[in-house]
């Protein structure tokens, strides 16, 4: 009988206590998530209509956006990226203190959309960890909105105990974040574009 | 026909090429070595005065054997005409044309644009540099006709080479609008400035 009620500890996982704590930090994290916007294109259009009363992300604790990312917990990528631009989301990305996140907003800045040449970036995933990508060209503020709340749910799942979770992730020693075959791969052309002309 | 075409001719006659009017708007050839002169005659001429530079472009055309053409867009805000000028070079040649910034200081950014998008020399020009593209960026002139839609470097090489450039190596003193001030700046400021003014990619450390 005395065996039965032993709890069974095995080192690293998370107890009662911390479950609960992590219950609270997460729901704190969640609903005053800080949003950085950086709006580079018609999802900005968008992400303002969000953030305007008649959506008002307001309602999700999102009522501050911090334009210093140093005060800001989830950066919104909200339109095309340029080559142009991908030191400067990084800087941005790698001035933000942890915990923070990153929401792709739209088409352009998930898989670079119909801007399949030269100038522009396949995917911030390239530059940036992202956690949600939000679809459309644009989205509707209800299709940011859900991804918020999605974003919402990953936080919740989150816990302290998970060892790693929020180091940094520097670049690595070639100024890549990932391998360059998975770059190449992500960044490979989809649907009419593949029937263009490709040097490499 | 515009009639500044035929007072061109009569003034200076070799120098000019065809002229034709397309959609109510005349286009005049130039020969490029005598850009300056014919566009300083269309300025400063009384009855002519096109003071105002729209803008300057290039085409290329599928053609091989058609020439590139430098564009040059003129209107007179005060007899309220517009003029169209054309340099035609050989590609196959020294893509080199004189600078019309001594005429018109606003021609310096669009000069800059051409030549970054089609490698076209301005011959004159103060600060030829990139203007679109980042200034180490090294995969060509994106407008050319043989410069592949996705560029030439492998997805990979180009997000390296794009994280690695340097931001502020983009603009130079006089952009950051603190030229004059340049010497009260603290000693750290400068020195990064003086760093960035041109670009690198610096070896991965």
């Amino acid at each position: 009988m005395k065996r039965v009620l032993e709890t069974k500890e095995v080192s690293g996982s998370p107890n009662w206590l911390l479950t609960r704590f992590d219950a609270l930090v997460n729901w704190a994290r969640a609903n005053s998530l800080w949003p950085m916007p950086f709006g580079t294109a018609c999802c900005a259009i968008e992400f303002m209509a969000t953030a305007a009363s008649r959506y008002d992300f307001a309602r999700f604790g999102m009522e501050r956006q911090a334009f210093s990312p140093r005060q800001a917990d989830v950066l919104i990528c909200a339109g095309r990226l340029p080559f142009k631009l991908a030191p400067v989301i990084r800087t941005i990305y790698d001035q933000m203190p942890q915990p923070k996140w990153v929401i792709s907003m739209g088409a352009c800045a998930s898989t670079g959309g119909i801007f399949d040449n030269y100038a522009m970036v396949q995917g911030i995933d390239t530059i940036v960890p992202v956690d949600v990508y939000v679809p459309g060209c644009p989205p509707r503020p209800e299709g940011l909105l859900y991804g918020v709340l999605l974003l919402h749910k990953k936080i919740k799942g989150e816990s302290l105990a998970i060892p790693g979770l929020r180091d940094e992730q520097p670049l690595d020693a070639h100024g890549l974040r990932l391998p360059p075959e998975e770059i190449d791969e992500i960044s490979e052309p989809f649907g009419n574009s593949i029937h263009q002309f490709r040097s490499s | 026909m515009n009639p500044s075409v035929d007072a061109l001719r009569a003034t200076l006659g070799t120098a000019i090429g065809r002229a034709q009017e397309v959609r109510g708007d005349t286009i005049v050839t130039v020969e490029s070595s005598r850009l300056l002169e014919v566009m300083r005659w269309l300025r400063d001429t009384p009855g002519q005065r096109h003071e105002y530079l729209v803008d300057v472009t290039a085409v290329e055309y599928r053609d091989h054997e058609r020439p590139l053409e430098v564009v040059y867009f003129l209107r007179s805000l005060e007899r309220r005409t517009d003029l169209r000028v054309k340099v035609e070079l050989d590609p196959r040649g020294e893509l080199t044309v004189d600078s019309v910034t001594p005429l018109w200081a606003g021609a310096n950014w669009l000069e800059r644009e051409v030549y970054d998008m089609f490698g076209i020399v301005f011959a004159g020009h103060p600060d030829l540099r990139r203007i679109l593209m980042w200034e180490t960026y090294a995969e060509g002139y994106p407008l050319r006709k043989d410069f592949p839609l996705r560029g030439r470097f492998s997805r990979a090489e180009q997000v390296r080479q794009a994280l690695n450039a340097n931001p502020e190596a983009h603009y130079s003193i006089e952009e950051l609008s603190i030229a004059e001030a340049y010497d009260e700046l603290p000693a750290e400021m400068r020195e990064r400035l003086r760093r960035g003014q041109r670009g690198t990619i610096p070896e991965s450390e």
